[in-house]
């Protein structure tokens, strides 16, 4: 009988101990985020750090993104060729696979890509920063981490994401042309004026609104944990510690990302 | 060195921290004078950084208080605490470079960042830092380029750009063999003698470190022993401290304790 006692025990208090984990993990998220986006208004402001962000978010991730772009589309004009063609409605190809981009693929693929190149690069440069001590220096230079690291990375992240984002959509729709039109044999007119008479302001407006919260959630996540590398509770510290989280951030912020996705989706529609 | 100076840079008092279960640090006090060097010296483990740390505001005490010229660090805001740290330079056991940066680049950090100087006086400022420490060719290499002495000078070289009025030092010769310590211990003299810091020195180096020191002090069982002038340190009674000064200098015996005496004045 005791022994079950103790089991039952231990289970409570380990149940205890993630919770509060995850509290105080939650409580760090929040308040880093709140430093961050403060630390963004604060003067004084400097160009060149965003743009240099931007490069390296926004423009190394182009390529990446428009070949991804452009699969998603060709996928999207043969699936949704041959399911139209069942009721005759191969005209409505174009008004399909904009609208799948525009509203749902577009965003999430991006952001997903976004996650893979940039997230994990960023998660692991934080990571190594707080292993070496730099961020100490930074502070004990009486310089503001937040202002000189972070502030540079959200606001490239969230700018980058909408642009990337219009570019994958862009890439689709030429894809799904190439597919459709070039070698499905789908009207060339249909392709187009279905698109035009069918995808509306709030389709675009859905896909931007998604981009720049999926922004500033992949840079959060993704800045967050390395940052707190030294309070992970496996020990954080060495290759393995980044390693680990940088795995933990990718994983994070695609969850976060499809979580957010349902979210918006049910308050925008 | 001289012991010239009573007014306090920097004071613990009753400072305690635990990790977990573990108490490093238990009643700590120690009192850093202005204008000299402080040397923190003890076995791996027992909290020399844990100090250090909590002078530069890095951890908070549970209990008890730090006061940097008489400010309480551990009661201070971030905007305060950014204020006293101006005042701070550091020189990291692991120098803290950013490697992404040039070696010029890392030394001017915290003038680009903190100042509205120029880029023609950054230059100046930086080159002058460079030159003294006899890296003046080295400006335009990347951390990765460079031996661990010259890490550790550029460390140096970034922690006095601003003219700090306190120094510290981490483990500063760890990793470097004795040409390249004796070289920071000269570096670290010589700027000393020019900009008038005190400084805060934890390290191993037992007893080279002495000849640098105006006080030392013995961390031990999270409290701290000595901080008293090397001469009296190496003489104490203090079975704590004898026990360590025989463990890293040799047994003493009682009749050779005073011609033991050997290091020189620097």
């Amino acid at each position: 009988m005791m022994w079950m006692v103790h089991t039952v025990g231990r289970f409570f208090q380990k149940l205890g101990g993630d919770f509060l984990f995850y509290l105080e993990q939650a409580g760090r998220m929040g308040i880093f985020l709140g430093a961050c986006l403060l630390s963004i208004v604060r003067p004084p402001f400097k160009l060149g750090p965003i743009v240099r962000q931007m490069h390296f978010i926004g423009s190394r991730s182009t390529f990446v993104i428009l070949f991804t772009g452009s699969f998603t589309g060709m996928v999207l004009a043969l699936q949704g060729y041959y399911t139209l063609r069942k009721f005759g409605s191969e005209g409505l190809l174009g008004a399909a696979v904009a609208l799948s981009l525009l509203r749902e693929l577009g965003p999430v693929i991006a952001a997903l890509m976004v996650v893979g190149r940039a997230g994990s690069a960023i998660c692991a440069e934080v990571g190594i920063m707080r292993n070496s001590e730099q961020i100490d220096a930074l502070e004990c230079m009486a310089i503001d981490p937040y202002k000189y690291l972070m502030a540079p990375k959200f606001v490239a992240g969230i700018l980058s994401m909408p642009l990337l984002t219009a570019i994958f959509d862009m890439a689709g729709i030429v894809g799904g042309y190439l597919v459709g039109v070039s070698m499905l044999g789908v009207n060339k007119g249909a392709y187009f004026q279905q698109m035009y008479a069918s995808v509306v302001w709030n389709d675009v407006k859905m896909g931007l609104v998604k981009s720049l919260v999926f922004g500033l959630l992949i840079i959060w996540i993704s800045a967050c944990k390395g940052y707190f590398l030294h309070l992970e509770r496996s020990g954080g510290f060495g290759a393995e510690g980044v390693s680990r989280v940088t795995t933990d951030a990718v994983v994070l912020s695609s969850v976060a990302i499809l979580v957010w996705d349902y979210l918006l989706s049910a308050i925008m529609l | 060195m001289t012991q010239k100076n009573t007014k306090f840079a920097i004071e613990l008092i009753d400072v305690e921290r635990s990790f977990g279960q573990q108490q490093v640090l238990k009643k700590v006090n120690l009192v850093v004078r202005e204008g000299t060097t402080t040397v923190i010296v003890g076995p791996s483990g027992q909290g020399k950084s844990v100090i250090l740390k909590h002078m530069l505001g890095l951890l908070k005490p549970d209990a008890g208080k730090v006061l940097v010229y008489g400010q309480d660090m551990a009661s201070m805001s971030k905007r305060q605490m950014k204020e006293v740290r101006k005042d701070f330079g550091v020189l990291f056991q692991n120098v803290a470079l950013f490697d992404s940066m040039t070696v010029f680049d890392n030394v001017a950090l915290p003038l680009r960042e903190r100042t509205d100087t120029s880029e023609t006086e950054i230059r100046d400022n930086v080159e002058e830092k460079l030159a003294l420490m006899d890296l003046a060719e080295m400006g335009a290499k990347y951390p990765a380029q460079l031996s661990g002495g010259m890490k550790k000078r550029v460390g140096l070289a970034r922690a006095l750009v601003m003219k700090p009025r306190i120094v510290f030092f981490d483990e500063p010769t760890t990793g470097l063999d004795v040409s390249k310590s004796n070289e920071i211990y000269r570096l670290f003299h010589k700027t000393q003698a020019k900009l008038k810091y005190s400084a805060v020195i934890v390290s191993h180096d037992v007893p080279k470190i002495f000849k640098l020191a105006d006080y030392v002090a013995l961390i031990h069982d999270g409290e701290i022993l000595g901080n008293m002038s090397p001469e009296q340190f190496q003489l104490s009674d203090n079975p704590v401290i004898r026990a360590f000064v025989e463990e890293t200098m040799g047994p003493i015996y009682s009749s050779e304790r005073e011609e033991r005496f050997f290091y020189e004045k620097v």
